[in-house]
């Protein structure tokens, strides 16, 4: 039995061949001359099938959450983008607080996450011997697997009560005559939100920003020492080079900070006010979803949940775009010049 | 040997046809609160009957919704449906839903005091302004000329409520609405509401936490958490106008206090009762189920289960920190139970 299906195979292989007429062996499988066969064009279209489900993914997730966001849109129009007002009992609704809190304990943890992110990425390029570069390079990827949960238990029971007895207090007593530092001192609020997203989003912006110092030919810091530079000088050249890439990788940990729920929702009050205090609680767009999701009674609330889902949605797609296409812009310029 | 194995294959497939014949499957969703009890019912019945129940807690809102679509034959929430949502049953499902109060739950005012330590006092006027922002200040006259020979600081009054939606935010807000007009009018009852002063933690665990961290702190959380955390509680004067302090007792209580002014559906809100003894936040929470579905067999297995529960099942209330139903409801429960139609 096994050889006649084994002859039968040759046939139709002979069929198809002669079909062709003399050209070279199973011509029909063949696209021309870039030489592909039966195998691989089969292998070739499941992967495609494979990726187009994810694209199809994002779509389908994206036209859900636009059709199950139009009561919303119908009845607030771009007033939900502006309004203030959060009462679900009298179906009035508005993602103001909610869009504010997120950017800006984002902004805030950016500006506190990059600084650092930065020194410790030269530290680990330019100055760290091997045996120190290599572990530490895996710590700093150590805390980007940590689970959020984990940082906001940290945050509840270690971090916020250090921040209400320790520094708001130092810092209210100190510089309170800035807008910052106004109000009393809860722990719990932005500033406690802010320093999580720190901790979560500077794993991600150190690791790229390494990984684009790296990638910075060696002829160039060569180059650099040939004409006498110092070490901090050829790392001013490092920095320009990498420049563009450090950005970034700060974009994709603004990408990060903004769509973080668990850690945050422990830490920032909940509180859906606009205040540029840092003492002050606030509420994000992840928050509220956590929180409010589940309970979501009427019809008017659940489509403005899915609406606030939906803004953060674009918001850190636009972003991680943006991050994705400054990275890789940057490295394929120098691995171009090394060439 | 071989004898032997026989045997076994044949005891084998004995059991599983006997499994297969009382395969029956419940499947419900709903409310988080009960989930505790639920499961241990659950779980007691399946050995007696054989009858398998799926519960899954993913909140009160979700049951309900679930019940409207249809994808459950049960649903459990800690609040009543509201007229429309049981309009769009009848529309969609072509029957009623009966709402079956099971055991019940209370909501308790915690606190953080030093000075002060247990045995706060507090009326409902002074909760409502206090969660209005309007009292702001523990040293307010309004709180120490009830706690005479108590020691309040000259401290800001920290705040604290849930910030996600739950059934217990749903008791106590009903209850600030019962108790102030100005409660009523400007912020209402809801799952989530929108505060005027606090801020919110999340779940019991969240409130409780901000509470224990931050002198001068007040909080609400289910009387279970607080009981199971041994948290400071306040008493509260109910209707009858005697301060009661949150006990089970004073739970069934409020159910029995109310019993007089219970309506035929049985969808009742208990707070702010009538009783010397009664604890004025209190609720039921209740299993929606459908007055008549074309599984026959599913709604006498249903009707059974309901019965046993009601009646032999509360004995495991207490010990699960929960006030079980105080007789006078379980006998309004069973008249209930028998409007399923099994035929």
């Amino acid at each position: 039995m096994p050889f006649s299906k084994k002859d039968h195979r040759n046939e139709k292989l002979q069929q198809v061949d002669g079909s062709k007429g003399s050209s070279p062996a199973f011509p029909f499988f063949r696209t021309g001359a870039s030489g592909k066969n039966i195998g691989d064009l089969i292998f070739e279209n499941i992967t495609r099938f494979f990726a187009f489900i994810l694209l199809s993914l994002v779509l389908i997730m994206l036209f859900e959450m636009l059709r199950k966001s139009i009561p919303s849109i119908d009845k607030f129009g771009w007033g939900f983008i502006t309004s203030q007002e959060w009462d679900p009992v009298h179906d009035n609704f508005g993602a103001l607080p909610f869009i504010f809190g997120t950017l800006y304990s984002s902004l805030i943890a950016l500006i506190i996450a990059l600084p650092l992110s930065v020194g410790i990425a030269i530290f680990l390029s330019e100055f760290a011997p091997k045996w120190l570069e290599q572990p530490m390079s895996l710590l700093v990827e150590l805390l980007a697997a940590i689970p959020s949960i984990v940082y906001g238990l940290f945050g509840i029971f270690v971090m916020t009560p250090w921040l209400r007895k320790v520094v708001e207090p130092f810092l209210g007593d100190h510089l309170g005559f800035i807008f910052l530092f106004k109000g009393p001192p809860y722990g719990l609020g932005m500033l406690a939100a802010a320093l999580i997203l720190t901790i979560m989003i500077l794993p991600i912006i150190t690791s790229i920003s390494r990984d684009i110092m790296k990638s910075i030919p060696e002829t160039q810091r060569e180059a650099a020492f040939a004409l006498g530079a110092t070490k901090w000088e050829v790392v001013k050249v490092v920095l320009t080079g990498a420049k563009s890439g450090i950005l970034g990788a700060t974009l994709l940990g603004l990408g990060r900070a903004v769509g973080e729920t668990m850690a945050v929702t422990m830490v920032i009050g909940n509180r859906p006010d606009i205040s540029f205090s840092l003492f002050d609680p606030g509420h994000t767009m992840a928050s509220v979803l956590a929180n409010e999701f589940t309970e979501a009674t009427s019809d008017l609330y659940v489509s403005s949940l899915i609406e606030i889902a939906l803004l953060l949605f674009v918001m850190t797609m636009i972003l991680n775009a943006i991050a994705r296409l400054i990275v890789w812009s940057v490295t394929k310029k120098y691995n171009r010049a090394e060439l | 040997m071989k004898m032997k194995i026989w045997s076994l294959a044949i005891i084998m497939l004995a059991g599983l046809s006997s499994m297969t014949m009382a395969q029956l499957k419940l499947n419900g969703a709903g409310a988080t609160f009960p989930y505790v009890i639920y499961s241990k019912w659950f779980d007691v019945y399946h050995q007696k009957t054989g009858i398998e129940f799926n519960y899954q807690s993913i909140g009160s809102g979700g049951g309900i919704k679930q019940v409207i679509e249809g994808t459950v034959d049960f649903g459990a929430s800690d609040a009543p449906m509201t007229e429309e949502q049981m309009q769009q049953v009848k529309q969609k499902r072509g029957t009623e839903i009966l709402h079956i109060p099971t055991v019940m739950g209370a909501v308790v005012i915690t606190y953080n005091l030093p000075s002060v330590g247990k045995g706060l006092k507090l009326t409902p006027e002074v909760l409502s302004d206090i969660y209005m922002g309007k009292i702001t200040k523990w040293n307010d006259s309004k709180i120490t000329s009830m706690n005479q020979g108590k020691k309040f600081p000259d401290e800001a009054i920290f705040v604290t409520h849930r910030s996600d939606g739950s059934g217990t935010t749903n008791i106590f807000t009903g209850y600030l609405s019962k108790v102030s007009d100005s409660w009523k009018s400007k912020v209402g009852q809801g799952t989530s509401v929108d505060w005027p002063v606090g801020l919110g933690g999340k779940g019991n665990e969240g409130v409780a936490g901000l509470v224990k961290q931050t002198e001068g702190s007040i909080g609400y959380v289910e009387l279970a958490y607080a009981e199971q955390n041994k948290l400071p509680y306040s008493s509260l004067k109910n209707k009858a106008g005697n301060f009661v302090m949150p006990t089970f007792d004073a739970v069934s209580a409020a159910a029995a206090g109310f019993i007089n002014n219970m309506p035929a559906d049985l969808r009742v809100e208990i707070t702010d009762a009538d009783g010397k003894d009664s604890w004025p936040i209190s609720g039921f929470t209740w299993l929606l189920i459908y007055k008549d579905v074309k599984n026959k067999e599913k709604a006498k297995a249903m009707v059974n289960f309901l019965k046993w529960a009601v009646t032999d099942g509360e004995k495991y209330a207490k010990d699960l920190y929960y006030a079980p139903l105080p007789q006078e409801v379980v006998k309004l429960d069973l008249k209930k139970i028998d409007e399923i139609s099994t035929k």
